[in-house]
């Protein structure tokens, strides 16, 4: 590099004292870095977040349809109707099957991309994982109204293994059909599995990457059979990387309206729930509650999986 | 946990390429769609194919205005981001101060919680202050959510790089500004450069918060979302559907490959 740029610096430029001045005062420096983003995510974001939880404690009048701006509990206490409970535990039964589901995925991906894939291999598997986490979350969910549609690909290919019985009586069970393919329970469980699925697999992949080759010589040399390996030595260390991604996919299902509102049936989960309550209904305060709801579970979760030591494979 | 590369079980193998398949046969599909003949229905498999379908929404108003609002939304979103992600990276790299662990958590929070949580906060803080609803509130959320994408990829490049150079800088008589100027930003450009293109991406596909702070605006994203839920013409939603799939694909690969020998990644935490 030439000397040029650096001769250029007049010892008494207002530039040069500046930067005196920032270098001998680095609390100064320090406080113009951060200031700027403080103000952005502090002020902003958390300020934008704490009027929610205030607007909680707001309630509707019944008569005139208003929001009153006056604290009560009353929303808060219809969080605890039958309607909103269920609610609630919908949400929470979809998130903790969309998780399970991930894992038994998500799990055997990672492992083989650590373990087997070859580096070039690997890299593209990565990306392969990669490329849909970052994009096209709307254009993704909408491929599965393609697929699901009642003239689509799915009924085509069981039509011609001649098991079209087969998918109806899956539909008819309780629990898990609906009136149809893109309105079932089954329909929405796939669409949130098939959309997280990259959230768990990346972190599983980080925690198989730093388990000690090392110890897994030392489970086969001491006679360990590679099943119990797997569970005694594999398994325990991945644990954090299933805890992290589960984070992931136990917190986008709880509060995503969009999958639910486009492949899914009539009773809403809590992010359609806030959606309509702010929107339509104009009940700001009952939008707050739902919204607090996913962040306490949210709150326990988290506080679970920490013990879990979750957060060292983030 | 990297080892020679032993023979895997036939289970696992079809297991993975299972997994893999799962996530890539949809896309696969809608890009077929995007070329069959058949206008009213989603009927597989398509009667024949057509390119004229790319033509007619490439002609679409409605769909250009859309696309430019993307565009702009996540080129200024971006900016904003790269900015103030990489001010909160140096503050906190090589500096001890308090609350130093917190302001990690506080960006991080803006991904971390549900889309739906910034979306509606930031909604009612707009309808609180009675701020309309105009192409600055949609550029503030996306914004948000953005600078922790610019500030892990900055931070991860500062902790890299050596110290010693800037020291070896300021030795030599550069002033601050000339050592960020000569030194620094050629040891972070290219992380820069990631961080913006996953910020890109980003913002450009983002729809839930983008719902709350868009108003009667229409990004692509929302565009495809009305069609969605009211389907005027399928096949141009399909095209429309590639688009997006090509716009948000190609930053990301630039990404990976701008970071692909390093350690970190970039994309390997969201």
């Amino acid at each position: 590099m030439s000397a040029v740029p650096f001769a250029g610096a007049a010892r008494d430029s207002v530039l040069h004292r500046l930067s005196n001045a920032l270098y001998l005062n680095p609390r100064a420096l320090l406080a113009l870095l951060l200031v700027p983003p403080l103000l952005w995510l502090g002020a902003m974001y958390l300020g934008s977040l704490l009027t929610l939880l205030l607007q909680s404690f707001y309630y509707v009048d019944e008569f005139s349809g208003k929001v009153v701006r006056a604290f009560s509990l009353r929303t808060w206490g219809e969080l605890f109707t039958l309607a909103n409970l269920d609610i609630v535990v919908r949400t929470t039964a979809m998130a903790a099957a969309v998780t399970v589901a991930a894992i038994a995925i998500a799990f055997p991906l990672a492992y083989y991309m650590v373990r087997h894939a070859s580096l070039q291999m690997n890299a593209l598997f990565y990306l392969a994982v990669m490329l849909p986490l970052w994009s096209s979350y709307l254009v993704r969910v909408y491929s599965w109204k393609l697929i699901l549609a009642k003239e689509g690909i799915v009924t085509w290919v069981t039509e011609q293994l001649g098991l079209g019985w087969l998918l109806n009586a899956l539909l008819s069970l309780p629990a898990v059909g609906g009136p149809s393919r893109s309105t079932s329970w089954l329909g929405t469980f796939i669409v949130f599995v098939y959309i997280w699925l990259p959230f768990m697999v990346l972190p599983i992949v980080a925690a198989l990457e730093r388990v000690p080759k090392s110890l897994i010589e030392a489970a086969a040399d001491l006679g360990a059979h590679p099943r119990q390996t797997f569970r005694t030595v594999i398994w325990p260390l991945a644990l954090p990387g299933v805890a992290a991604g589960s984070i992931f996919t136990f917190s986008l299902t709880l509060g995503d309206y969009i999958i639910p509102q486009i492949i899914g049936g009539s009773q809403p989960f809590i992010g359609q729930a806030v959606y309509l309550h702010q929107g339509t209904a104009g009940n700001v305060p009952m939008a707050a509650v739902m919204t607090i709801v996913p962040i306490a579970i949210m709150g326990i979760y988290l506080t679970v999986a920490k013990r879990l030591g979750a957060f060292d494979a983030l | 946990m990297r080892s020679e590369r032993s023979r895997a079980p036939v289970a696992l193998k079809l297991a993975a390429t299972a997994a893999i398949l799962f996530l890539h046969v949809p896309l696969a599909i809608i890009v077929l769609y995007a070329f069959s003949a058949e206008e009213a229905t989603f009927v597989f498999p398509p009667p024949a194919l057509t390119t004229r379908w790319f033509a007619v929404a490439l002609a679409r108003e409605d769909i250009h205005a859309a696309l430019g609002l993307s565009l702009r939304v996540a080129t200024v979103a971006t900016l904003a981001a790269l900015l103030l992600g990489t001010l909160a990276a140096a503050a906190v790299w090589r500096s001890r101060f308090f609350g130093r662990d917190t302001i990690s958590l506080l960006l991080v929070l803006p991904i971390a919680l549900p889309g739906i949580i910034t979306g509606i906060s930031l909604r009612s803080a707009f309808g609180l202050l009675e701020i309309p609803f105009s192409f600055w509130t949609i550029v503030i959320g996306h914004a948000t959510f953005c600078i922790v994408v610019v500030y892990n990829n900055v931070l991860a490049r500062l902790r890299r790089s050596a110290f010693s150079q800037i020291e070896a800088s300021m030795d030599l008589g550069a002033n601050g500004f000339q050592t960020f100027r000569y030194v620094i930003l050629p040891n972070i450009a290219s992380s820069l450069l990631a961080g913006a293109m996953l910020a890109f991406a980003l913002s450009f596909d983002e729809i839930i918060v983008t719902t709350f702070t868009a108003g009667q605006q229409s990004t692509l994203p929302i565009w495809m979302l009305t069609e969605l839920v009211r389907p005027r013409e399928r096949p141009v939603t399909n095209v429309v559907a590639v688009l997006v799939i090509a716009l948000t694909f190609i930053p990301i690969l630039a990404a990976f490959y701008l970071t692909r020998d390093t350690q970190d990644v970039a994309g390997a935490g969201k």
